[in-house]
């Protein structure tokens, strides 16, 4: 019996779709989305312009983008998404060459209705790449050098444009979700005890390089290292985004100021209060209480999808639902260390919360790509 | 896609079934740990945290207290806060702002120097911040400006307070004068006060203005102000008003201290009127004078520079700060030294033939052929100098400092005042001390008739005068009252003094005025219940008086003025029941009898009938005179 036979038998066909979708996920979605409709709402100081409205507008495109993504069959998302990951290579090569530069990095493309930022688009079709690449190979050949060097050349390319843009965040994202895939295909240990390692060693490089001719980071990630290792060197200068973020979370105590009664954000003493800076926001004005209560939404989203795929018998779904979750998690997980000040500052925005188009948009595709896996799971 | 694959996916699945558990629990494990430091920083570290947050966002900004006013004994303003109109402008709010300033300099006086600097302050501060162009305007300047104000965006007038000496001249050195803080006021470390920040804030710089400038400054107060990151002030979150300073009211009588100033008026002189019980001093004043008010808006530089360059030196405070040889005024001194200490009796006399003869040297009288024979009221009433030279002799140099200090001379008296001279009582260890050469009788000669060594201030003199007058031991006294409540000083302690001895120096005094013959006779009062008993001193300038030595001349003989004798009186009156005494120096103004002595008495009598004295109180000869030369003084009119 084919695959799609077998398919074609159990799973769900029509508006029957609606019924196995993973409703739970949808509304743990629309709860973090509304939280950061209303900090959107707050930071702009009791308005809905600028950001809130145009995020909901973003945000109901997106929504109509995740159930067409949900909708249509699994081996479809697995057919195309060599091309995809293509496609994606090609328009971040094409940032390189037409992008518009804003905020010192080279990241949009402006097709005229929307900035594209095609790397955000390669956080979701590199996972999709990797997870199809491993539900073609034999997993015999899983740890066969020449079979790992494939996917780490899959994750290597993008990674290196995105650096080049410069997007440390980014890279970090990519690289990460990448290796999550290749974790979770199961490649022997042994490779990511090297990785971890030669990782240490390239960090050791890093610090080693500065100052010399060879140097492997630009100037300003330097600065961003030091002033996240010593926020208070430089409290006006580079040191200003993590000390001002610590004020502010930190002044939120538990219960908080109370809804768009916070005087730091609301003062500009924060920067990028709408997007990256978001969580310090929520956590002046809804204290402890409120910025526990958004992670634990993110941990019940990471929880369901663990849960999602590990039901899923279908190699490639589990693998795409995992590693669009890791790569999730790795949002909010490297935003929220970084307003902490656990993380150095680098530009990656909370996932659904901070204001941005592109970034919801790829989110809703990710979670599109996983309700897909999870409607047509193989029963 | 092959069966094969499929096949293989089962082992898979299992596979990724573990890795899978393995990541998901170290992301949970990771959120844990972001769990955990958002309660670090929100729930331990939150209070400190959220003191940060409140020093970002709150701005405290001062309130300036106005300044403590000063009255003068009958509550008449010296000093009082007048309305300082300023024009301020905004730059965010006035677009063009050299066009705005070329409208405003046809309103109001805005040199183009002010121009220029307005200009520069004003591309130098936040778009946001007002910055003052010009102050001290007048309301029609004001009004003006508010007339066109649709013309002139950002721009705006203020108002504040700016100190203003209502009496002018009068008080300059007794009151001082307010003036900007410089640098080396902030860096005074007994007076931190964060009010000295405040840009033109003014301080006290010199005589009362500056001594209680503690009081007179007042408390701060605050206003608690929301900024946001660029320091725009968002809202006011409460204000909490400071406290004015304190009123003082002075001991002087603006009338008499007004009469005083104008009658010394061309000549570089100073004097003091005291009440003999309580210390009050009435008038203490010293000419010439200058505008107060010129310091508060900040004097120009040829304005400062006239005002150093006169010989008379007008800003000098001559009555407290200026010392001179006391001359025959100190011989009372020596004749209660000599008394006290038995060495000669009141009726005792001694032969004057014109000098005194010390070894081979001579001491002159001022009469060269002597007054013959002279008991203690003679030698005050003629002030003969060989009766003193005799017994300063006798006496001794240490019982005639010992005596001059029981009345307050060689002491600096505790004024509210800058630069009170101490004067000086030499002693023979003084001189060895100081000069390095032994003492010598014929320095107690010539301190037996107040020259040599002895200096005293107008002040010093004053005080003399009034426990002489008392037999006790009147200090000086100029704060009145503090914030309405009278300063109370416990009646002065007899001096000790036999009164024998004062009846007798007292009875000399009351000759020197009162008799034919006496040196001031010419110069008595005629009214009997007013009569005043004085003595005459005529101190050869022989030390470098304070005008000289501001000058650093040298002595030179078509500088005749230079080279006279001072002109010195002191006096207390009524005789029967003194009120008040006085003292008068005339710098350079040659004899004591003929120069100083008038001035005295005018200025006693002005004390005595509290205004112009009638004409009877004047010897007959001198009505006219006297009326006449009134006439011509430059008095304020006293309103109210």
């Amino acid at each position: 019996m084919s695959y799609l036979v077998h398919n074609l038998k159990t799973v769900p066909t029509g508006f029957r779709k609606v019924l196995y979708l993973n409703w739970a996920l949808i509304l743990l979605i629309l709860a973090v989305v509304g939280i950061g409709l209303m900090m959107l709402y707050s930071v702009a100081g009791g308005h809905f312009d600028p950001w809130a409205s145009a995020q909901a507008k973003r945000f109901a495109v997106g929504f109509v983008v995740m159930l067409g993504v949900a909708f249509v069959p699994i081996y479809f998302w697995r057919n195309i998404a060599g091309l995809a990951y293509v496609v994606s290579l090609l328009l971040l090569v094409a940032v390189e060459l037409v992008g518009s530069v804003n905020m010192g990095a080279q990241r949009w493309i402006n097709l005229g209705f929307i900035q594209l930022q095609p790397s955000e688009l390669m956080k979701v079709t590199l996972v999709m790449a990797l997870a199809a690449y491993y539900d073609w190979l034999d997993t015999g050949r899983l740890s066969r050098p020449a079979w790992v060097a494939v996917p780490l050349l899959l994750i290597a390319v993008p990674m290196a444009l995105v650096l080049k843009q410069p997007d440390l965040g980014t890279a970090l994202l990519l690289g990460l979700g990448g290796t999550a895939v290749m974790f979770l295909a199961g490649v022997s240990w042994i490779y990511f005890a090297v990785a971890i390692v030669s990782g240490g060693g390239l960090v050791t490089a890093v610090f080693l390089s500065r100052g010399t001719g060879w140097q492997l980071l630009k100037d300003y990630q330097y600065r961003r290292i030091d002033t996240f290792l010593d926020p208070s060197s430089d409290p006006l200068g580079a040191g200003y985004h993590i000390t001002q973020s610590k004020i502010a979370l930190g002044s939120g105590g538990w219960g908080g100021r109370g809804f768009m009664q916070g005087t730091q954000s609301r003062l500009n003493f924060l920067p990028e209060k709408q997007t990256d800076f978001i969580f310090t926001t929520l956590a002046e004005e809804m204290g402890f209480i409120g910025g526990i209560s958004l992670l634990s939404l993110y941990g019940l989203i990471i929880l369901f999808c663990f849960a999602s795929a590990i039901a899923n018998k279908d190699r490639f779904g589990s693998l795409l639902t995992f590693g669009l979750a890791t790569t999730f998690f790795l949002f909010f997980a490297v935003n929220m260390s970084m307003v902490m000040g656990l993380a150095p500052v680098v530009g990656v925005p909370l996932p659904l919360v901070s204001y941005g188009g592109t970034a919801m948009l790829v989110l809703l595709m990710a979670f599109g790509l996983i309700q897909s896996a999870h409607i047509h799971r193989p029963r | 896609m092959s069966l094969r694959n499929r096949d293989g996916g089962e082992g898979g699945a299992g596979k990724i079934t573990r890795r899978g558990l393995i990541l998901t629990a170290a992301q949970l494990g990771f959120m844990g740990l972001l769990a955990a430091r958002l309660r670090y920083l929100q729930v331990t570290e939150a209070e400190e945290f959220r003191l940060l947050a409140e020093e970002n966002r709150i701005n405290i900004r001062l309130l300036p207290p106005a300044r403590g006013l000063i009255f003068d004994r009958d509550g008449r303003p010296i000093a009082e806060n007048q309305q300082n109109y300023r024009i301020v402008v905004v730059r965010e709010n006035a677009g063009d702002v050299a066009a705005i300033l070329d409208r405003l300099s046809r309103l109001i006086p805005l040199g183009p120097e002010d121009h220029a600097a307005a200009l520069k302050e004003l591309k130098r501060r936040s778009a946001f911040v007002p910055v003052t162009v010009a102050e001290h305007l007048t309301w029609e300047q004001v009004a003006s400006v508010s007339a066109n104000a649709p013309a002139l965006p950002g721009v705006s007038a203020e108002v504040g307070l700016s100190r203003h000496y209502p009496r002018d001249r009068d008080f300059a050195h007794i009151v001082g004068y307010v003036g900007r803080v410089t640098e080396n006021d902030l860096n005074r470390e007994d007076d931190q006060d964060p009010l000295l920040q405040i840009p033109k804030f003014q301080i006290g710089k010199t005589g009362v203005e500056l001594k209680a400038e503690r009081l007179l400054r007042g408390f701060a107060g605050t206003r608690r102000i929301e900024v946001n990151a660029l320091g725009r002030v968002m809202r006011e979150i409460d204000r909490k008003e400071g406290k004015s300073g304190t009123d003082l009211h002075l001991t002087v009588d603006s009338a008499l201290q007004n009469y005083l100033m104008a009658r010394m008026d061309g000549q570089s002189a100073s004097a003091v009127v005291m009440d003999v019980k309580e210390g009050d001093l009435l008038a203490i004043g010293s000419t010439p004078s200058f505008d107060p008010n010129k310091f508060v808006t900040g004097i120009s530089v040829a304005d400062y520079k006239a005002l150093n360059d006169d010989p008379f030196i007008p800003l000098s405070s001559k009555s407290v700060l200026g010392t001179y040889p006391p001359g025959s005024t100190f011989k009372m001194m020596v004749a209660l030294a000599a008394l006290e200490d038995g060495v000669i009796a009141p009726d005792e006399t001694v032969t004057c033939r014109g000098y005194h003869e010390l070894g081979n040297q001579r001491f002159h009288c001022w009469k060269r052929g002597g007054h013959g024979r002279v008991n203690l009221k003679d030698s005050l009433k003629q002030s003969c100098d060989v009766y003193y030279y005799e017994v300063a002799q006798r006496v001794g140099i240490e019982k005639i400092s010992a005596m001059a200090a029981r009345f307050g001379l060689g002491e600096r008296h505790d004024l509210p005042l800058n630069g009170i001279a101490s004067g000086l009582l030499p002693t023979k260890e003084w001189k060895e001390r100081v000069i390095g050469e032994p003492w010598r009788i014929g320095d107690s000669l010539n301190a037996g008739i107040g020259q040599g060594f002895v200096l005293a201030s107008p002040l010093q003199l004053a005080t003399m005068a009034a426990r002489i007058a008392s037999g006790r031991a009147v200090v000086p006294k100029l704060l009145r009252a503090v914030d309405g409540v009278q300063t109370i000083v416990a009646e002065a302690a007899p001096l000790g003094i036999a009164s024998s001895s004062l009846a007798a120096v007292r009875e000399g005094m009351f000759a020197v005025s009162n008799e034919t013959g006496g040196t001031a006779y010419s110069t008595r009062i005629a009214e009997k219940s007013m009569r005043l008993a004085g003595k005459t001193g005529t101190s050869q300038v022989r030390r470098i008086t304070e005008s000289e030595r501001r000058q650093g001349i040298v002595r030179n003989e078509d500088l005749p003025w230079e080279r006279r004798d001072h002109a010195l009186f002191v006096c207390y009156a009524p005789v029967d029941n003194p009120r008040y005494a006085v003292s008068v120096v005339i710098e350079h103004g040659g004899g004591g009898s003929a120069f100083a002595a008038p001035v005295a008495r005018d200025i006693m009598l002005e004390a005595l009938y509290a205004g112009p004295p009638p004409p009877e109180a004047y010897p007959a000869s001198q009505r006219t005179r006297i009326s006449n030369e009134r006439k011509k003084l430059n008095l304020r009119s006293e309103g109210a």
